[in-house]
């Protein structure tokens, strides 16, 4: 339209590219498109067993007002956040929801003037006096559903919090939100029956501790025909160093076990004593995506109890974007202090910081032939980028993982900067919307995603897109079929890294596989300390 | 009679302002932050995150990373505007007890002052187009988002008025405020007799009254974000505030 929506447009994205669409290009305003979704609520048992009221009780609107007085007390970011945006409209082009629905409620700020609009009305002057002035309203069912769809279309992936000249997180509101209608029991169901499950059995699949140990032995020789080695999955091992705390998608599905079998090569390799857990199966911590800080710690407290029960020395975080920010972030608070783990490493680590720190060292030797027939990207998940970090240096998130890819993987490229890093764009089913009743967003969302893999597949000849977010995974190989992409385009990192990885006691096969043919023999040195 | 208005409104505004303000700032210090929400990458010392929050500050960085034109706009109205309140303080300080060096200073910043007005109100236009023509940004805004820019831009043009056209006689203004600085109840000096002047008064009251209860508020609430001033630093430091402390013993909901 006006001038000005043209020019911004341009500046948001230096280089259009030739015929393909921009992965940020703007969409056309769909007021209320998508005002219908509406997931799947918790039923009354989902929320008594987290502690939440079964019923909407009769008092309601007084129990959300409480609650949001409540909130502002504990939280400051709430209570700042709520009182400070200009309405400047620097996010409104940031949602990657907005990105792919043109629904105005889904802009960064109209998602938080949902609330914003009945804190304004009961707990400032002016929206108690002039209401209209200032886009204050009164709390009705309406509005309570209205939070009920657009709370359950963000992805707490924090992209408008980076451009927010203050740093405002929607995220963090979305959170409250989510938290404030569990208040007066209008959960949700996907995440308040696998938060009920991690609390019941210890996993967000619900996969009780002999089914785990089942498996892991059925992936031993699964591991043991691939490689002709005995590469073990300990389970619950008394007295070993390390506890990998990794996404229950790990024991389950595509490409999340391949990842699996990564590190337990790369353990095996190091001769490293490990071990999973049967009642800390579970690196996610869907307690975030209800913003409740109860349930949070309750999932998190598992870890503190099996990993002294075990009697560890370190405790490793496998490839899951959110449970990295948890476990990043919150867990020294939530369930720390650590004083009883080895001081030498941080706590948690996690499994791209362990690899990168075998490969630095040269104690790690592969073959990067064995990707050769992969030309890789990388999908910085949204929890990974700008809510953590790895290694010691900020952007270490970024780094490590490249580095690790480029250390076992001969052919790589990056997507365009403003899809990645800091900037990245998320997958479109992070957050606690990665349900079926959601599938019209999570397509939606992942467009831009899809555009960034579309450019880098014409442009590069990509073939694949690692990540390391077990949400990530689930959700590209739902909506890659969409967007015209193969379904296993999507790759867990440390399956790269077990493609490559050279196990050196393993079986010669001197007549089968010549390990050296030509040029891509010198690849076989150790690991690239350039990348 | 009109003096005498002025005189009482403006001790009210003041209070209020700096009451209010205070009161707001105490709020905000002391609302806990119990988790570790840094934007990452964020830095992992102290004094880097001073430089992180002086450049927000002083650059607007992310709004910078975020959109030009809206930096553009938003950097020339709140340069301006604080040049323009530099200038000010000439009307509102009396000579015999400011230093030399700083008086100096001041005398020197009025020449840039006065294109600081231009500077401030190109601004304010530019941001007031962009929420009316840019259809995402007019969504999004509430009519006290227009009014505030409106107000805005008429105080920079009243002042400008009196300034280029209408010239107010500056000495008696002078001394109008410092009777008031000097408490000199109900004995102040009068205001000059002047309609741009009685605008741009009157429309400043307004602003010194609203700014503790509006989104002005942005002005303190950027050094209490939690996304910005916190240091990357959770594997190290383990944050407890008060009711987290409480969860932990078992005796806190
Ligand atoms: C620490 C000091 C301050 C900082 C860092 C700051 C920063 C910002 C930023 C980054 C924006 C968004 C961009 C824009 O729309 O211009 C903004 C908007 C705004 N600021 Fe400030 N500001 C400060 C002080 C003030 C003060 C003292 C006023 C008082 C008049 C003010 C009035 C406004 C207004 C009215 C807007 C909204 C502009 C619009 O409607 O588009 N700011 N500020
Ligand atoms: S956190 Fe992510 S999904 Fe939520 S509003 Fe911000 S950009 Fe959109
Ligand atoms: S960028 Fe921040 S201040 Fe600007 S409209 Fe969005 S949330 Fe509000
Ligand atoms: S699922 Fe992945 S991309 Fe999506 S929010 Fe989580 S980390 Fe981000």
């Amino acid at each position: 339209m006006s001038e000005l929506d043209k020019s911004e447009l341009d500046d948001g994205n230096p280089d259009g590219g030739v015929s393909l669409p921009d992965p940020l290009e703007l969409p056309e305003m769909k007021p209320d498109a998508m005002k219908d979704l509406h997931s799947f609520e918790a039923a009354p048992k989902h929320e008594t067993d987290l502690g939440f009221p079964g019923e909407q009780p009769d008092d309601w609107q007084d129990v959300v007002i409480n609650k949001i007085g409540d909130l502002r007390q504990r939280y400051r970011s709430f209570r700042v956040y709520l009182d400070s945006c200009v309405k400047c409209g620097a996010c409104t082009d940031k949602c990657h929801y907005y990105l792919g629905t043109g629904d105005p409620k889904n802009m960064p700020v109209a998602r938080q003037d949902l609330l914003r609009s009945v804190y304004r009305r009961y707990f400032t002057l002016p929206g108690k006096i002039a209401p209209w002035l200032v886009g204050a309203r009164d709390l009705t069912e309406e509005v309570l559903e209205e939070w009920y769809s657009y709370y359950h279309q963000c992805s707490q992936c924090r992209r408008c919090s980076v451009y927010c000249p203050y740093g405002i997180d929607t995220a963090e509101i979305s959170m409250a939100a989510r938290e404030i209608m569990d208040s007066v029991g209008k959960g949700q169901k996907y995440c308040n029956e696998i938060i009920g499950k991690v609390h019941a059995v210890g996993n967000n699949l619900g996969m009780p501790g002999p089914a785990i140990i089942a498996t892991m032995e059925d992936f031993e020789e699964e591991l043991k025909e691939d490689t002709g080695i005995d590469i073990k999955i300990p389970v619950d091992k008394k007295g070993a160093d390390i506890l990998l705390v990794t996404p229950s998608a790990d024991f389950f599905a595509e490409p999340h076990i391949d990842g699996l079998f990564g590190y337990a090569k790369v353990f095996h390799e190091l001769g490293v004593d490990w071990t999973l857990s049967t009642t800390a199966s579970e690196a996610g911590n869907f307690g975030m995506f209800i913003g409740s800080y109860e349930n949070m710690r309750k999932v998190s407290l598992r870890i503190r109890e099996a990993a002294l029960e075990l009697g560890v020395k370190r405790i490793v975080f496998g490839e899951c974007g959110h449970a990295w920010r948890v476990a990043y972030a919150f867990l020294n608070t939530l369930a720390g202090p650590w004083d009883f783990l080895d001081p030498a490493y941080p706590v948690p680590q996690h499994i791209c910081e362990f690899t990168h720190d075998a490969i630095r060292k040269g104690k790690l030797k592969f073959d990067k032939s064995q990707n050769d027939h992969l030309t890789m990207t990388f999908h910085d998940s949204c929890n990974v980028a700008r809510a953590t970090r790895m290694g010691d240096k900020p952007g270490g998130q970024f780094e490590i993982p490249r580095a690790v890819i480029k250390a076992v993987c001969n052919n790589y490229y990056d997507m365009d900067d403003n899809t990645i890093g800091e900037a990245t764009v998320c997958c479109g089913g992070g957050g606690g919307i990665l349900t079926d009743d959601l599938m019209d967003i999570r397509v939606k969302g992942a467009q831009p995603r899809m555009r960034a893999l579309r450019k880098v597949t014409e442009e590069h000849g990509v073939t694949n897109m690692a990540a390391i977010c077990a949400i990530c995974k689930s959700q590209f190989s739902k909506v890659l079929p969409k967007y015209d992409f193969d379904m296993e385009t999507i790759m867990s990192v440390h399956q790269l890294v077990g493609n490559a990885l050279i196990m050196s006691d393993a079986p010669r096969e001197e007549d089968s596989e010549p390990v050296s043919d030509g040029a891509s023999g010198e690849e076989t040195a150790s690991a690239d300390p350039a990348a | 009679m009109i003096t005498t208005i002025y005189a009482l409104a403006f001790y009210f505004a003041t209070i209020l302002l700096i009451v209010g303000l205070a009161y707001r700032i105490y709020e905000y210090a002391t609302v806990p932050a119990p988790l570790n929400i840094a934007t990452t990458p964020a830095p992992t010392t102290v004094p880097g995150v001073w430089l992180r929050m002086f450049r927000e500050v002083a650059l607007f960085e992310s709004l910078f990373k975020s959109n030009k034109w809206t930096w553009i706009f938003g950097y020339m109205f709140h340069v301006g505007l604080a040049l323009v309140l530099i200038r000010h303080l000439r009307y509102f300080l009396d000579p015999r007890y400011v230093p030399d060096l700083l008086w100096t200073g001041l005398e020197l910043v009025q020449p840039i002052g006065k294109y600081a007005g231009f500077a401030m109100i190109a601004g304010l236009v530019g941001l007031a187009l962009r929420r009316i023509l840019v259809n995402r940004v007019r969504y999004i805004s509430s009519p006290s988002d227009h009014l505030m820019l409106l107000l805005l831009i008429v105080i920079g043009i009243s002042g400008m008025v009196m300034q280029y056209i209408d010239r107010t006689d500056i000495i008696s203004l002078k001394n109008f405020f410092m009777s008031l600085a000097y408490f000199n109840l109900f004995d102040w000096q009068p205001l000059p007799d002047s309609l741009p002047l009685m605008v741009h008064l009157t429309l400043i009251l307004i602003l010194m009254i609203i700014f503790p209860f509006s989104k002005l508020l942005h002005a303190p609430g950027v050094f209490f974000s939690p996304t910005r001033n916190q240091v990357d630093n959770p594997r190290e430091k383990r944050r407890m505030v008060a009711w987290t402390r409480a969860i932990e013993s078992g005796s806190g909901k």
